[in-house]
């Protein structure tokens, strides 16, 4: 048995390793893309920054600091320097503060909100999921999976402004603006309620959808027939044999939506004056703050990889047969 | 809530189901499937539901355990085990009733594990809902693994599902089944879908822990051979009522009911070839769930039907003790049309016309070399069925499909049109090459374009394989689906809309398209009820008297093979270890491996004399054992020979080659099959 243990734990070391040098692989290529992009894009990117009537010195100065005048493999490798050191520099549009403390911010506000949602979203939409499941074919159901898909059509940013009109204008309670005066916990989820409610609206169906069809095809597996078969109650059944076959695709869209979700939320973040990665990002843009924009972006990109592998090695620690495949051979 | 009317001191039956009427709600409209069953299975016996799908004999299987799905309605009857009633069952009493008295196997080992969980915990789950304490539940786990006859049940409790056979994960859920010592034990279909060798083992198994157990045992199964082997007594379903009952000797040997007859003369039996007589199909379809049915079940199809078939539900009429018909006419019984004779035979020539010389394939697996095929020699002549038998795993589809073109065979070897080399893929074989080899799968529904119509799918065929398009096209498709006995409805219509059987004819037709002179079968009836099955092979027998076309003929059905084939191939681990005449194979000698082979068939004429057990699975064709590939399951090995060193082909002469180191006095002749009485066997 003890041979079997260790098979299991080997293998799934080597799933884990080969999973990583994947996302390594696929960084180095989003690296090499990031690089690329001021090199071949038409138009020059310094005298966009600098401006159309820029002095040549000036447009000289800024070509340097965005190291344009390097080769492109020097560009590429100071790139590698600055994610490995987490070092990208000033930011342009706010001088004398690094790119690396303005991301930090804000990265800590939109992990806030997400972890924020994912604590919401997640149990209800699961929830749902199952339960229309369960109640297949019967009102319950439809209405689930109606409503669900009703509000995903909403997006986030609209049904962040309704939710602002008829509950916070009226309601003391509800805040118009997300970023809260002091930081307690307490005031912080306060603040943050209406945002997420508004995550919640656009992903309850997507997630609940995705749920139930994982449910109703682990319900109607033979396996299931087997648990009770063996005389286990319902809840057993569910517990023991339904979420862990069900929940897989769950997992995995989890996983593909938290890029999204921290760096994508840009107008939900404008609507609620929340000063999150998506607000950075599109600030960085607008203000050509190349420094800031390549840092933000950089983030998402990376945090976008985390998710996936995360969800991958938990759908993996899931189902033993997950860890066969996937990865580079 | 029915009272339970419990006859004076007799023990109540194990399980009693009393005019059982049910039907399922579909879109809202209730269909009968279950119109009045009554059967009941005494304390210890094995008692045997056969039919044809949606007959309702899984949905009677499930009803005994109460597992319903949520839009069934049980409209009338009950249902009883051991003087419990069942329909009246609180959702606790039916869990208590379920983890200590009644217990289910079914077919598809390999779904009714839970795939993330390993084995160990599985099974001790049942043990837990005894009341037993984590650590007494692995203890009890372990033993009901090792009391299933597996080896080394320590290792397997710590395996995942996807790293055991077929065979193997039966023999769990069969513990787990076991683990409240049931008084019932439900089987559906428990060996459908396994070799034949492991299909043997598992009812070896069941039967012995019948014997361990006295539990009862309700087996449901299509394959009458199994039946016929394992029960006391068994049931005949049609449409959702048992129409013959008695003991399997009584109704196997002396049917009483016109279906049973039909039913019983769609199978080839007691070695009937295609040379002596047709099989019987029975004319018709099978009713749906929910048609009505409201005299006679089987007045549409009864060869022997009166007037008052179509206005009174039959009675159950006594033939001998406990062996009973629901039929007006059960006097007429030997008026029922017996199969056709077989006036002409087709003639087998001389020349071959499909040769196979020395092809070998080789796969690349994981950096790792995979013979699949070891040098096959084979040739076809015009007008031959080649049949080609031996378990999963042992290189038949491989050889399939290398002959039409899907793999390329290695170097050195080659597949000969008339004597000339052809390409070994398909997509650089010659027009008339791939005319010449067509193929037909077990699944129709995969191998037709289902958005497709009938005249679609064949004009395409037919352009492809004959180049002729427009009116001629139309016409040659008219020709064949004639010829496939498919009416010019069905060439409207998509596949989706077509039962199983007609669709293997539209299949059939596809390969048909451009005369070939040889069509692989692979496995064609397999996915099909007997009386569909009689159908087409009956329509292959015909097409190959009409048209002299040769079939490679692969089916794990051994009693299918023995009435189709000329010649039939015996493989093992991608070699051909035994070729012959059907006559000489079925008369012996045979090559070890073989005798085991046929020894493992359940038949429904008797049983077999002895059964030659094979130890261990099939080998990996990527790690063959050294010498003999068979000896390390063989029981007459030679240690010194047969472990080290390739046999030679022994020669028994009519063409009948051997490869085995015994010689040819030695080698063993196939178990003969005795008539059982009708006593329970073993």
């Amino acid at each position: 048995m003890g041979t079997n243990d260790k098979d299991d734990g080997r293998q799934m070391l080597r799933y884990m390793i080969r999973r990583v040098l994947l996302s390594l692989l696929t960084l180095g290529i989003l690296l090499v893309v990031i690089t690329l992009i001021p090199n071949v894009a038409p138009g020059d990117p310094a005298r966009k920054i600098a401006g159309a009537f820029a002095s040549p010195e000036r447009l000289a100065a800024v070509t340097t600091s965005l190291g344009l005048d390097d080769s492109v493999p020097t560009q590429f490798a100071k790139l590698v320097r600055d994610v490995v050191t987490l070092n990208f520099g000033e930011s342009f549009t706010r001088p004398g503060e690094s790119v690396t403390g303005l991301v930090r911010a804000s990265l800590w506000n939109s992990f806030k909100l997400v972890l924020f949602s994912l604590l919401v979203v997640l149990p209800i939409s699961i929830g749902g999921g199952v339960l229309a499941a369960f109640k297949k074919d019967t009102w319950v159901d439809r209405s689930i999976v109606t409503t669900g898909l009703a509000l995903s059509s909403i997006p986030e940013f609209v049904s962040g402004v309704i939710l602002q009109a008829f509950l916070a204008v009226p309601i003391a309670f509800f805040k118009v603006s997300a970023d809260p005066p002091n930081s307690g916990i307490a005031t912080n989820l306060n603040y943050l309620l209406l945002p997420v409610l508004s995550v919640l609206i656009v992903y309850f169906g997507y997630i609940a959808r995705i749920t139930r069809a994982g449910t109703i095809t682990a319900l109607e597996a033979d396996y299931t027939r087997t648990a009770f078969m063996k005389g286990m109650s319902t809840s057993e059944v569910i517990r023991k044999h339904v979420l862990r076959n069900a929940l897989q695709p769950t997992v995995a869209v989890t996983g593909t939506q938290l890029g999204y979700l921290f760096g994508g939320l840009v107008g939900l973040e404008f609507v609620f004056n929340y000063p999150g990665l998506g607000r950075l990002i599109l600030d960085a843009a607008r203000g050509a703050d190349y420094p800031l924009l390549r840092g933000g972006v950089l983030t998402v990109a990376i945090i976008y990889m985390l998710a996936t592998l995360t969800a991958d090695l938990v759908i993996a620690w899931m189902n033993p047969r997950a860890r066969l495949s996937g990865g580079m051979a | 809530m029915t009272t339970n009317e419990q006859a004076d001191d007799a023990p109540a039956p194990a399980l009693s189901i009393d005019d059982l009427h049910m039907a399922y709600v579909v879109r809202g409209i209730p269909r009968d499937v279950l119109r009045g069953v009554s059967l009941q299975v005494t304390q210890g016996e094995a008692y045997g539901l056969v039919g044809e799908s949606g007959c309702g004999k899984s949905t009677t299987a499930y009803a005994a355990l109460r597992y319903l799905p949520s839009n069934a309605r049980i409209l009338d009857g009950s249902i009883s085990a051991d003087g419990r009633d069942l329909t009246g069952m609180s959702s606790r009493e039916l869990r208590e009733f379920r983890a200590s008295h009644a217990s289910m196997v079914y077919q598809d080992p390999v779904q009714a594990v839970n795939p993330v969980l390993r084995i160990g915990p599985q099974v001790a789950e049942s043990f837990r809902i005894l009341g037993q304490s984590k650590a007494e539940a692995r203890e009890s786990a372990l033993q009901a693994l090792h009391r299933v006859r597996i080896a080394s049940p320590e290792s397997v409790m710590e395996r995942y599902p996807y790293q055991l056979s077929g065979g193997m994960l039966q023999r769990v859920v069969i513990a787990m089944a076991l683990a409240g010592d049931p008084k019932l034990l439900v089987l559906d279909e428990p060996t459908t879908g396994l070799d034949a060798t492991v299909e043997a083992e598992v009812l070896d198994l069941v039967r012995d822990l019948r014997s361990e157990t006295n539990a009862s045992i309700l087996l449901i199964a299509h394959n009458l051979g199994v039946i016929r082997t394992m029960c006391d007594r068994v049931g005949v379903m049609y449409a959702g009522r048992i129409v013959e009952e008695g003991t399997v000797a009584d109704v196997f040997d002396d049917p009483s009911h016109p279906y049973t007859v039909g039913m019983l003369n769609s199978i080839p039996r007691r070695g009937v070839r295609k040379t002596d007589r047709e099989l019987f199909a029975i004319p018709g379809n099978l009713p749906q769930i929910g048609d009505p049915l409201p005299t006679c079940v089987y007045v549409d199809r009864c060869p022997i039907v009166g007037d008052v078939c179509h206005t009174e539900i039959p009675p159950v009429v006594a033939r001998s003790d406990g062996h009973w018909t629901r039929c007006h006419f059960p006097d007429k019984i030997d008026e029922v049309p017996q199969p056709e004779d077989v006036s002409s035979v087709a003639e087998i020539g001389d020349e071959e016309i499909i040769g196979i010389h020395g092809v070998s394939k080789t796969f690349r697996q994981r950096g790792q070399d995979v013979p699949a095929l070891v040098s096959i020699d084979l040739g076809f002549a015009s007008g031959e069925t080649l049949g080609m038998v031996g378990e999963s795993g042992s290189g038949k589809s491989t050889l399939a499909k290398t002959m039409v073109g899907v793999h390329e065979p290695d170097d050195g070897g080659a597949i000969t049109l008339r004597g000339r080399e052809m390409a070994g893929k398909a997509t650089q074989r010659r027009h008339e090459s791939i005319q010449a080899i067509q193929m037909v799968f077990q699944n129709p529904d995969s191998a037709l374009n289902r958005s497709w119509t009938v005249r679609r799918i064949l004009a395409r065929s037919v352009k492809k394989l004959t180049g002729v398009g427009g009116d001629e096209a139309d016409e040659r498709v008219r020709e064949i689906a004639a010829a496939m006995r498919l009416s010019p409805r069905h060439l409207d219509m998509r596949p989706r809309q077509l039962s199983g059987g007609l669709k293997q004819r539209v299949a059939i037709a596809r390969a048909f398209a451009g005369d070939p002179e040889v069509v692989v079968c692979d496995e064609p009836t397999s996915a099909l009820d007997v009386s569909v099955q009689a159908a087409i092979l009956n329509l292959l027998a015909l097409l190959q008297r009409e048209q002299h076309t040769s079939y490679l003929f692969i089916s794990h059905d051994i009693g299918v093979v023995r009435y189709l084939a000329d010649r039939i191939a015996v493989m093992y681990v991608g070699r051909i270890v035994e070729l012959g005449t059907t006559g000489d194979i079925f008369a012996g000698p045979v090559h070890p491996y073989t005798e085991a082979l046929l020894s493992a068939v359940p038949s429904i004429d008797g049983v077999a004399a002895d059964r030659i057990p094979l130890d261990g699975d099939i080998p990996s064709p990527s790690n063959p054992p050294a010498g003999c590939v068979f000896h390390t399951r063989c029981k007459y090995r030679i240690v010194g020979t047969c472990d080290t060193d390739v046999p030679p082909v022994v020669d028994a002469g009519g063409g009948h080659s051997v490869s085995c180191h015994l010689s040819l006095e030695q080698l063993p002749t196939p178990v003969q099959i005795v008539a059982s009485g009708s006593d329970s066997p073993g």
